[in-house]
């Protein structure tokens, strides 16, 4: 890096984790970009919110389970994590269906806390609205 | 006002690249400057001097590579989507032991903090993808 600036990184999630290979490289990205130490959230709208389903098992599918590392963000101080609740609705899932992601609060004497927030689709325009950098995958 | 360009798809099979291309030119002709242009997912791709397309074509890669002498345009490819779909340079094909190579001119391979990087140094991060 040249300057020393911070800006909002928003990392919108919308492909199923599987199909493509989408979900798999926006999180390569993400844990990339960590090192930056810029203001960064993730959004997961459409597909993208099975990318965060519990349970997941690719025994019969030959491809590698790579959820557990979404378990990692958390430690990358990746925590402001937003999931489309339209999306969740549309799709039959409620919060508990997804992964429990936490994060330690620095700030709050390292108590755990949950990294993801359900939000609204009006909620996320709002967040889209204020960011610098906005990438879709 | 200064770009980055991200382009997420490959050359033919999907407009992304083409977009992408078309905009980068047209903000140079206004002007502009591009900051940088990273090619990620199956836009890497776009890197491959082996493609040939029909000569009634466009020639996606050849003319990445025309526009990026033309403006000293800086081309990155990321090393680890482009050594998932076997797109190496000189160095990285003698350090994973293969036989040959597949650059195409002017373009140049790196990590995925050029991305990162791209998205802090420049005005607007413009992606073109599916």
């Amino acid at each position: 890096m040249t300057e020393n600036v911070t800006k909002k990184f928003l990392y919108v999630n919308r492909k199923a984790p599987y199909g493509t290979i989408y979900a798999l490289e926006s999180l390569e990205v993400v844990l990339i970009g960590a090192a930056f130490e810029q203001d960064v959230s993730m959004a997961f709208i459409d597909d993208g919110v099975y990318q965060l389903k519990k349970d997941q098992s690719t025994d019969g599918i030959g491809m590698k389970n790579f959820s557990p590392t979404y378990n990692a963000l958390g430690d990358y101080d990746v925590h402001k994590i937003y999931v489309d609740k339209e999306s969740l609705d549309e799709r039959g899932l409620t919060a508990d269906d997804l992964m429990n992601l936490v994060y330690e609060d620095e700030d709050d004497d390292y108590a755990e806390k949950s990294s993801i927030s359900i939000v609204t689709r009006e909620e996320l325009a709002q967040l889209m609205e204020q960011q610098d950098v906005v990438l879709s995958f | 006002m200064k770009f980055g360009i991200l382009v997420n798809e490959g050359p033919y099979q999907h407009q992304a690249s083409d977009s992408a291309y078309q905009f980068t030119k047209a903000a140079l002709e206004k002007g502009h400057e591009i900051y940088r242009v990273f090619f990620y997912h199956d836009g890497v791709n776009n890197a491959t001097r082996l493609t040939v397309p029909p000569q009634d074509d466009r020639h996606i890669v050849n003319r990445w590579s025309e526009l990026g002498k033309q403006h000293n345009l800086d081309l990155v490819v990321c090393i680890a989507a482009a050594q998932r779909r076997g797109l190496l340079d000189e160095n990285e094909a003698k350090r994973q032991g293969k036989d040959a190579n597949n650059i195409a001119e002017g373009f140049r391979i790196s990590g995925l903090g050029q991305l990162i990087e791209a998205g802090i140094q420049s005005d607007r991060l413009v992606v073109f993808g599916d």
